[in-house]
């Protein structure tokens, strides 16, 4: 992947939703403290801060496993019976959306709609895309993550 | 001027590319591609070429919008036509390095069609092809054909002389241009772009911004995603002739989250602008300074409408404001901002490449110009076309389309996702452009087509666009917030076989009142797909009120399987498959379903052997078993009898 340079052009930049996004990408979610932290260093009120903070279904504020599997549960997913891929990850798994593994290597989420209406039934796992799943192929899927 | 010089340069290094004594590889590797598995066989393919001591010239190229037969492998040896080849699994991939390249034999059985001069027989003109013949492709006339990180390879096809063209009109005479094509914005509405322009380029100040609406998120929406993650330079040569059109010093590219490699190619596409000059200060010697930048969107549907995807730009929770003040007078940390669809924005570059006469020739009275569309559901071919606005839908749903999958009927089209309604059968004929679409009940939307067979259940239909849209409901307006809610609930019942007699006279209200008070466009649009399923499919709703039966056999709670005593040939198959143990049987004997145990999933149904076919799936009715399993031979002359 070629190494991408971000530039920063406006100094409105630092704002809620950047920070946020740092913190997430430090500690893999959002803890309370650093809500508390940002509220203070921008001195805005907490809430204010942790409206942000779960108004986003891409920002976690509680800890996630090491992927995290989005599953679209939408029309076009469930015209090509997405329930089923949904129940087969529920099983082997062993867990319900919004849940993750014990070992802590999967937390499972349902999405709506992630653009890959063409491939439906499908799946974001972190940033891999999965479609046509079927039960064979997600058990396959999963063996490549660790 | 320095861009000559480039200009000069790419054309001459494509020619060269085109030229090229050796063989050429293109392989689709957008996401779509990648999807069907394009790394792997690209990893194949590069390990075989190696092997064979072929030295080709392999592109990555985007995605020409057959996403049901990819991976897309495009060969193309000295001479010769290019040779689009479909389905190319890392199985195939070997035998046709061997066949094609070494041994010259062009394998016709797996080649889609040729591209380019010459014939090579045994296989059509991909142009001729059913599903492309029909389209128009001028916004995606990029895709799939150069490599969407080389920006010269764009700039070899016409690129950026748009933008030239523009600063040597000057703004008011590009606004002249952008007025006259009629473009109107693709991502739903359809208002006006260059009286959008007018208002922000009149707009006292001087900074101004300019954003890319790339937050797709209707469901069964990806032609942005395909679009950009294919020819990124297009969606930015539109940006940077808007900015200059109107006065602009930074703009946006707000790109949802869940499209990675776009976000990447465009960040690559970026750099390679500042590294051409075609960003910083004094673009291009000419009195215009602009720089952009890509703000990633974190998973909110809501930030795809403007005022709400402001505020997420700005740090806060995607919220929409009322409007006026519009975006145009006051945006972006309230300055003037002007914000546009991707595929808007495509359209800009391309109406100042060729002219707004050129682009006038394309389109309907009202609605000129293409229109992309993502086609998905139950269609034959799923995948990304462009056709001229005022096409008819049949045209793109049984030309283009292939026609409803696995040979069943058609019933309704989706436009607009959740924000349209969907168009049955009787409106087969009429044309796709924004005025048509509207009097329909549904709108144009940002393109998503879901297609609806036989099979589809319009109130579960119903039913998933609205609990889309009251999941991501905001939740500032009480209207919106509550009133999806409650129509969700209703839809619910109804489809749980527990809808009252009043329950559509309720809906019909709440979706005028969700309708007409909202706040922003997704309130103003969320009851669209209800009020279109009650004007074509009434009956559906009222066969689930009043006959407690889903007549396409859908929805859970009101069906039923049973097993024909009369069938049933005691074969223990649905027994042993069916996961709820709901199945009581032994061998020779009539398996009988307990409904208190069934879960209704539909194993039996799949197991049960075609020659018996014992196992039925019935709704608002029931079938006479007996109450204990019998043997096969009572119940067949028990039949006989009877």
């Amino acid at each position: 992947m070629t190494k991408i340079k971000t530039q920063t052009i406006s100094p409105q930049n630092e704002n809620i939703l950047i920070r946020l996004k740092r913190v997430e990408s430090q500690f893999g979610y959002i803890p309370e403290e650093s809500i508390t932290e940002v509220a203070q260093s921008l001195d805005l009120p907490v809430s204010e801060i942790y409206g942000v903070a779960t108004f986003y279904s891409f920002l976690a504020t509680k800890p996630l496993g090491r992927n995290v599997i989005w599953v679209c549960q939408n029309l076009p997913c469930h015209l090509k019976h997405a329930e089923i891929t949904i129940d087969n990850l529920e099983r082997t798994l062993g867990i319900k959306p919004g849940e993750t593994t014990s070992d802590n290597k999967f937390s499972l989420e349902l999405t709506n709609c992630i653009g890959a209406c063409d491939y439906a039934p499908a799946m974001l796992i972190n940033r891999d895309l999965h479609g046509n799943l079927t039960p064979n192929k997600i058990s396959q899927i999963l063996k490549l993550y660790k | 001027m320095i861009f000559d010089k480039i200009r000069k340069q790419a054309i001459a290094e494509w020619a060269t590319l085109q030229q090229s004594q050796q063989p050429r590889i293109l392989l689709g590797t957008a996401t779509c591609g990648r999807a069907a598995g394009a790394m792997s066989t690209l990893e194949i393919m590069n390990q075989e070429l190696a092997r064979h001591n072929i030295d080709a010239i392999v592109t990555q190229v985007g995605c020409i919008g057959l996403c049901y037969i990819e991976p897309l492998v495009d060969i193309v040896k000295p001479n010769r036509p290019r040779i689009c080849y479909s389905s190319v699994t890392p199985k195939i991939i070997p035998q046709l390095i061997e066949d094609y390249l070494i041994k010259d034999n062009p394998r016709p059985d797996l080649a889609l069609g040729t591209i380019g001069d010459g014939t090579i027989e045994g296989i059509p003109r991909l142009l001729d092809l059913p599903m492309l013949k029909p389209q128009v492709r001028i916004v995606l006339r990029n895709c799939g054909h150069i490599n969407p990180e080389d920006i010269k390879q764009y700039i070899a096809n016409d690129g950026y002389i748009g933008f030239i063209k523009a600063i040597n009109m000057g703004p008011e005479r590009v606004l002249g241009e952008i007025k006259k094509s009629e473009l109107r914005g693709r991502g739903g509405a359809g208002f006006p772009t260059g009286q959008k322009w007018e208002f922000c380029r009149r707009s006292p100040g001087k900074e101004k911004y300019i954003i890319c609406n790339a937050d797709e998120g209707d469901p069964g929406a990806f032609m942005n995603r395909a679009l950009l993650e294919s020819d990124p330079h297009s969606v930015l040569e539109g940006m940077l002739i808007g900015a200059y059109t109107i006065g602009a010093t930074h703009g946006y590219i707000y790109c949802r989250a869940e499209y990675p490699l776009a976000i990447e190619r465009l960040s690559i596409a970026l750099n390679q602008m500042r590294e051409y000059g075609l960003l910083g200060d004094n673009i291009l010697g000419a009195n215009f300074s602009f720089d952009m930048e890509i703000k990633e969107g974190a998973g909110a549907f809501i930030c795809g409408e403007e005022t709400a995807l402001m505020a997420s730009i700005e740090g806060k929770r995607g919220m929409p404001r009322p409007r006026p003040p519009f975006p145009a007078v006051s945006g972006l940390w309230g300055k003037p901002t002007n914000i546009n669809n991707a595929e808007t924005w495509a359209n800009v570059a391309l109406i100042l490449q060729k002219g707004s006469e050129w682009y006038d020739g394309f389109g309907s009275q009202t609605s000129k110009g293409t229109k992309t569309f993502a086609l998905v559901g139950k269609i034959e071919r799923t995948g990304l076309i462009e056709v001229p606005l005022g096409i008819h839908l049949r045209d793109i749903i049984y030309e283009i389309g292939g026609g409803i999958a696995d040979g069943k009927q058609y019933k309704a089209v989706q436009t607009g996702g959740p924000s349209g309604g969907c168009l049955p059968a009787s409106l087969l004929d009429s044309p796709v452009d924004y005025d048509s679409l509207v009097k329909a009940g549904s709108m144009m939307g940002s393109g998503g087509m879901v297609i609806a067979d036989e099979d589809t259940c319009m109130v579960d239909f119903a039913r998933f666009f609205l609990s889309f849209s009251q999941a991501e409901s905001c939740g500032k307006c009480v209207p919106c917030r509550i009133g999806t809610h409650q129509m969700f609930a209703i839809l619910e019942r109804i489809t749980r076989g527990e809808g009252k007699l009043r329950d559509i006279e309720q809906l019909e209200q709440l979706s005028q009142l969700v309708k007409t008070t909202s706040l922003c466009g997704l309130g103003q649009t969320a009851p669209n797909p209800v009020q279109t399923t009650l004007r074509y499919f009434r009956d559906e709703y009222e066969a689930h009120i009043n006959k407690k039966k889903c007549p396409s056999l859908v929805c859970t709670r009101l069906i039923n399987y049973y097993i024909l005593p009369g069938k049933c040939a005691g074969c223990m198959l649905c027994l042993r498959d069916c996961p709820a143990k709901a199945i009581v049987g032994g061998r020779r004997l009539v398996h009988i379903i307990s409904q208190e145990k069934c879960t209704k999933c539909g194993a039996c149904l799949d197991v049960c052997p075609e020659r018996f076919g014992a196992v039925v799936k019935v709704s608002g009715e029931k079938v006479i078993v007996p109450s204990k399993p019998i043997p096969v031979a009572t119940s067949k002359a028990l039949k006989n009898k009877g």
